[in-house]
């Protein structure tokens, strides 16, 4: 642990002397030491990717999601506290709902950003309580067409076309730039998604992960889904072949179920 | 318009009853005291392949056939089939309850759906806890859908009260079609074709719409089977008025 922010770090409603609110950055911390979590935006849809990192073989092969759906059309996925992700996404369902009843419309992407948004940095204004150790990749399909928003724990959102956090989100961006997003179909996006997340998987630090994918497109019918497994098998099988095709990488095959 | 002055006819229609403007913060809670738009019998019965069920396009308002394109059969999910006969509005309020229900369990990702049997149960006891405020949703429920093979035909009421049978009517089919149901389905639920069940339902939606003085003539068909729920487009019952040229002084 570094000393840089000794005395102005015990409390999220202290600032530093350069301007720096210390708590915040911790719980950035907390994300970045976490499985990383994708989001692409393409021309019909949103693709969203995780990779799960098991800490035990007697974990049971699909159980316990960190990808969660709010109000149908909406996908959430996270890196970091799977326990705050949790309480996140429940408010975030909850806002859904109760936009849905006031205005008998689906909540649009911006929206529900931007309520996430304050909800999380909310919890940096009061010392009786902490940041949200979660950076929330929120991705739907509105009147606007496919979107995707990142919420960090400052309670900074951003829209994106494509984002990555934690453990791999350097490798991630790097991959995620060279995509012409604009141009991709959400099958295509999936194959890239499990590419991208394989590559920034490593082996080393983690033996043991799952893949999980899911998207909202036309042919989920507007919903958010996991994706169907006979893409899910494909996207995974080209994802093992680019990582057997790469020499210039170490990283061995991947595991999964 | 002050009350003194109104016309006393006029004082009696829906839209002219009086109310407090502002339900006083203080004061006694308002309770429903009747229902306003209002939908008449709903009528359904077993059937071999599941279940079948018909109600007429008619929201009435009072003695008005206001809204002639209504829809009062309603799919909940996959599995269900919804019936409704009663206030309109306590209906619209009942479909977006159970439309947030189902979102709700969509988000769950369990993999498991609402089946009828549940779908039955949720909407009973919110209409109970209603009746027991004394707030009532004002409404008659016919529940269906086929829940692992099993076909299932439920009614719930305003008060509460529940049942399930072969056959359920509500309102005037409770006097009219339910006895040609009994006579003709009662205890062959399971040989009765899909042909033969639309035949029997044509017939008491017509001699309902014969009789019932608030009911209309262009219907809605659904039935549910281990397939799912499927709502037909409304459609006209054929009628013969022709019995009227023998009684005196009926029609012109």
């Amino acid at each position: 642990m570094t000393s840089i922010g000794t005395g102005y770090d015990l409390s999220v409603s202290t600032y530093s002397p350069d301007g720096r609110v210390f708590q915040v950055e911790y719980a950035q911390k907390a994300v970045d030491n976490s499985g990383t979590a994708l989001g692409l935006r393409v021309k019909d849809g949103v693709v969203l990717a995780v990779e799960k990192i098991k800490h035990s073989r007697l974990l049971v092969p699909h159980a316990n999601r960190r990808i969660m759906t709010a109000g149908k059309h909406i996908g959430v996925a996270t890196a970091g506290w799977i326990s705050d992700t949790r309480h996140l996404v429940k408010r975030v369902r909850d806002e859904a709902r109760d936009y849905r009843s006031t205005y008998k419309v689906d909540i649009p992407a911006k929206i529900i950003a931007e309520r996430t948004g304050m909800y999380a940095q909310a919890y940096t204004l009061y010392s009786a309580v902490r940041p949200f150790g979660v950076s929330t990749i929120i991705g739907t399909v509105d009147a606007d067409g496919p979107q995707l928003y990142m919420i960090e724990p400052s309670g900074q959102y951003v829209g994106y076309r494509g984002c990555a956090a934690g453990k791999g989100k350097q490798v991630a961006k790097t991959e995620i730039e060279k995509l012409n997003l604009d141009q991709m179909t959400a099958r295509e996006a999936i194959k890239e998604a499990a590419r991208i997340i394989y590559a920034a998987h490593d082996d080393s630090k983690d033996k043991l992960f799952e893949l999980e994918l899911s998207w909202i497109c036309a042919e989920s019918n507007g919903l958010h889904t996991h994706v169907p497994q006979n893409l899910f098998d494909e996207a995974i099988q080209h994802a093992e072949r680019s990582l057997n095709d790469d020499e210039d990488d170490d990283e061995m095959e991947g595991d999964d179920e | 318009q002050g009350l003194d002055d109104m016309d006393p006819i006029e004082f009696r229609l829906p839209h002219t009853i009086q109310r407090p403007a502002v339900a006083p913060s203080h004061g006694p809670k308002a309770h429903t005291t009747r229902p306003i738009v209002t939908g008449t019998s709903v009528v359904a019965f077993k059937y071999k392949d599941g279940i079948i069920m018909a109600a007429d396009c008619l929201a009435s308002y009072g003695s008005l056939a206001r809204y002639r394109n209504e829809k009062r059969l309603m799919a909940v999910g996959e599995t269900t089939l919804l019936g409704v006969s009663g206030d309109m509005s306590d209906f619209q309020h009942m479909q977006h309850t159970l439309e947030s229900l189902l979102t709700q369990e969509y988000d769950m990702d369990d993999g498991q759906t609402l089946g009828t049997k549940s779908v039955y149960k949720c909407i009973s006891n919110i209409m109970y806890n209603r009746r027991t405020k004394g707030d009532p949703l004002w409404n008659s429920y016919v529940i269906a859908g086929v829940d692992n093979g099993q076909k299932m035909l439920g009614y719930v009421d305003l008060y509460g009260t529940t049942y399930q049978s072969t056959s359920i009517a509500t309102g005037y089919g409770g006097h009219l079609a339910q006895p040609i149901l009994r006579r003709l389905v009662e205890g062959r639920e399971d040989e009765v074709t899909e042909e033969e069940a639309v035949q029997i339902l044509d017939e008491c939606m017509r001699v309902l719409f014969y009789r019932d003085a608030r009911s209309l003539s262009k219907i809605r068909r659904a039935k549910v089977t281990a397939q799912g729920v499927e709502i037909s487009e409304p459609y006209t019952l054929e009628t013969n008025w022709d019995f009227a040229e023998s009684i005196t002084g009926y029609g012109s």
